[in-house]
């Protein structure tokens, strides 16, 4: 069997990072920074590019596991199609970082830098300070349906152009940063929505895949702000009159949300 | 307390009998029996064929397990029988001979679910506290993880299961199914080479295996018809064993895959493989090299436990029956639909 036993030169221990970067960030003399790692990518802030340009690096590192030939085949498929489809957000103007470089060959995109934090960040934020200035639930909440509202608005118009995100949470929504000083009350909620992570996404216009979309943050949203989980219905609404077949995606949720995502198991 | 369980939700009869000395001591095994229907070559296992073969070799199989066992009738504390999932007339006549026993014996039933089965068995031989646990066998294949009293299933199989996949192929290739055509498929890719294209199919944590079998069983269709094609980059001639190589390479590169986010996603290093696929050494390396990769390890038993057994159904039976729980013999019924986190686990914490 021709297979790798041997851990490959990226898993080299290292508290810093567990795998090496790509030849060519290499030698950058200010080292790209490790910001997050999930299961498929990790994620670096790089001022590769110029010094006054932060970068957001994408790393599809090789998985030793796996068959060199499937490997190569995964990530370069995986890097292309994530970048296909940021691309063709852009173009249709759905708000998603630009893409600045790909290499498929070595697994990497780079991605311009999102200043700001992402939606839970914020909306907890926001929560709290509420709860510290003792305003009772269900009142004043404009500020939170706008952005609610907006991030319905954001969705439809990534829908409507055949993209599905495949893995929405508030996790992969952010909000950019406008104001130096929004720092008291609800300008926290302020901000451009900008859909992040399209690792998951595809192209599709079925109404069953956007439903799905539209479930998994519903879902993502009842776990992980339950007090706000009931303005969920201001997302739906915005998200209804964004594109033409809007409201049959909203149909088809109701049947998503009935069976839920999993089959009832067979034998 | 002591226990016997009696598994038979596939084509494998299981007669196992357990004792759990006091809490925090490990559990002693005092017999662990199989006896497992093999059908010819080319062929699956018929309901009504593997129900016979349950019911010929239950009253055996008991006899014999309690003799291993040296324990006696008066000896045993509950009758712990699969409830569900699996095959329904295999799970029927298991049942019948269960409630039998009950009756026979003056003790109580305790219906066990197959897959907490599995589960439970792995962590008490591998001592893996809280592991990610993928569960891979012939009718099932699910990423599952503790939270909260139950075991919450992250990932699945959105069509058939994984060992599915590799058992009809198995009938494609007319190999034999003695001792299991997974076996036979293992050994086959073994001297296999040339990594051919298939789909790879993985959505999120879900994955889906029966396009993988229809385009496999083409490409077999394909060698068949053409003995000395070539493979047009290395140029050697393409075997049926690069098929079974590149069959396993393909899918246990997806379940390495979909553990792995599960394992980022609730923030875990340690995996457990349970079921009769997590036999398979490749399966098991392959988990071992992503595990590394992550700063843990993985936990794996042997086919003793793997492969469907009466252990682990007295074990997880025994387990719930010492915290109360009674399946009443009006209720003691079997069921071919029984989710891993429909089950309260409340032995743990």
């Amino acid at each position: 069997m021709e297979v790798q036993t041997a851990p490959p030169a990226h898993q080299a221990p290292s508290s810093q990072s567990p795998h090496l970067l790509p030849p060519i960030f290499q030698s950058d003399t200010t080292p790209p920074q490790l910001i997050t790692q999930g299961a498929e990518a990790l994620l670096y802030r790089t001022t590769y590019l110029l010094p006054t340009l932060p970068c957001a690096l994408k790393y599809r590192p090789s998985k030793p596991y796996r068959h060199p030939i499937l490997d190569a085949r995964l990530t370069k498929h995986r890097i292309l199609s994530e970048a296909r489809v940021l691309v063709k957000c852009r173009r249709e103007g759905v708000p998603v970082p630009a893409v600045y470089a790909v290499d498929e060959r070595e697994g990497w995109v780079m991605l311009e830098w999102v200043e700001g934090e992402v939606v839970r960040v914020r909306v907890n934020e926001w929560l709290r300070r509420r709860k510290e200035l003792g305003v009772q639930e269900g009142v004043e909440e404009e500020v939170l349906k706008g952005l609610m509202g907006r991030i319905g608005r954001a969705i439809g118009r990534m829908h409507g152009v055949g993209i599905v995100h495949g893995d929405l949470t508030t996790s992969n929504l952010m909000l950019r940063t406008r104001r130096e000083d929004a720092k008291c009350g609800d300008e926290v909620l302020d901000g451009e929505i900008v859909l992040i992570d399209f690792g998951l996404a595809s192209q599709s216009s079925a109404d069953e895949d956007r439903a799905v979309d539209l479930y998994v943050l519903e879902r993502a949203f009842g776990s992980t702000h339950p007090r706000a989980e009931g303005l969920f219905s201001e997302l739906l609404s915005a998200y209804g009159t964004s594109f033409k077949g809007a409201n049959v995606v909203l149909k088809k949720l109701e049947e998503v949300r009935m069976r839920g995502r999993k089959r009832s198991m067979l034998g | 307390m002591i226990a016997i369980g009696l598994e038979g939700s596939a084509n494998k009869l299981g007669v196992g009998i357990i004792s759990h000395p006091s809490p925090g001591k490990p559990a002693q095994i005092f017999s662990n029996l199989r006896h497992t229907f093999v059908s010819p070559p080319g062929e699956g296992f018929l309901p009504k064929d593997t129900a016979k073969h349950h019911r010929s070799w239950v009253v055996q199989l008991v006899k014999q397990a309690m003799a291993e066992a040296k324990v006696t009738i008066r000896d045993v504390d509950c009758i712990c029988y699969t409830k569900g999932p699996g095959m329904g007339a295999p799970l029927q006549s298991v049942a019948v001979a269960a409630r039998m026993l009950a009756l026979l014996w003056e003790k109580e039933l305790v219906g066990v679910n197959h897959c907490v089965g599995h589960i439970e068995m792995g962590r008490e031989i591998t001592g893996a506290d809280n592991p990610v646990v993928l569960y891979v066998s012939g009718g099932n294949t699910q990423v599952i993880a503790y939270a909260e009293q139950r075991y919450r299933i992250f990932g699945e199989a959105l069509d058939i299961a994984v060992g599915n996949c590799l058992d009809r192929f198995a009938r494609t290739l007319e190999i034999s199914n003695d001792p299991a055509p997974g076996y036979n498929i293992e050994q086959l890719a073994k001297k296999g080479k040339v990594l051919l294209d298939l789909p790879y199919a993985v959505k999120g944590m879900d994955c889906s295996f029966a396009g993988i079998l229809s385009s496999i069983d083409v490409l077999a269709a394909e060698l068949k018809a053409n003995p000395e094609t070539k493979d047009h980059i290395t140029g050697e001639v393409i075997t049926t064993a690069d098929l079974c190589f590149t069959l396993q390479e393909t899918v246990y590169a997806m379940l390495v895959e979909i553990t792995e986010r599960a394992m980022a996603h609730v923030g875990s290093s340690q995996v457990l493989i349970v079921g009769g696929v997590g036999c398979n050494e490749r399966l098991q390396e392959m988990m071992g090299l992503m595990a590394a990769g992550r700063g843990g390890s993985v936990f794996a038993t042997d086919e003793r436990f793997c492969i469907d057994n009466g252990i682990m159904i007295a074990h997880a039976g025994l387990l719930a029956y010492e915290t109360g729980f009674r399946t009443p013999l009006e209720d003691s019924t079997c069921t071919q639909r029984f989710r891993t986190d429909e089950m309260f686990i409340k032995w743990r914490d």
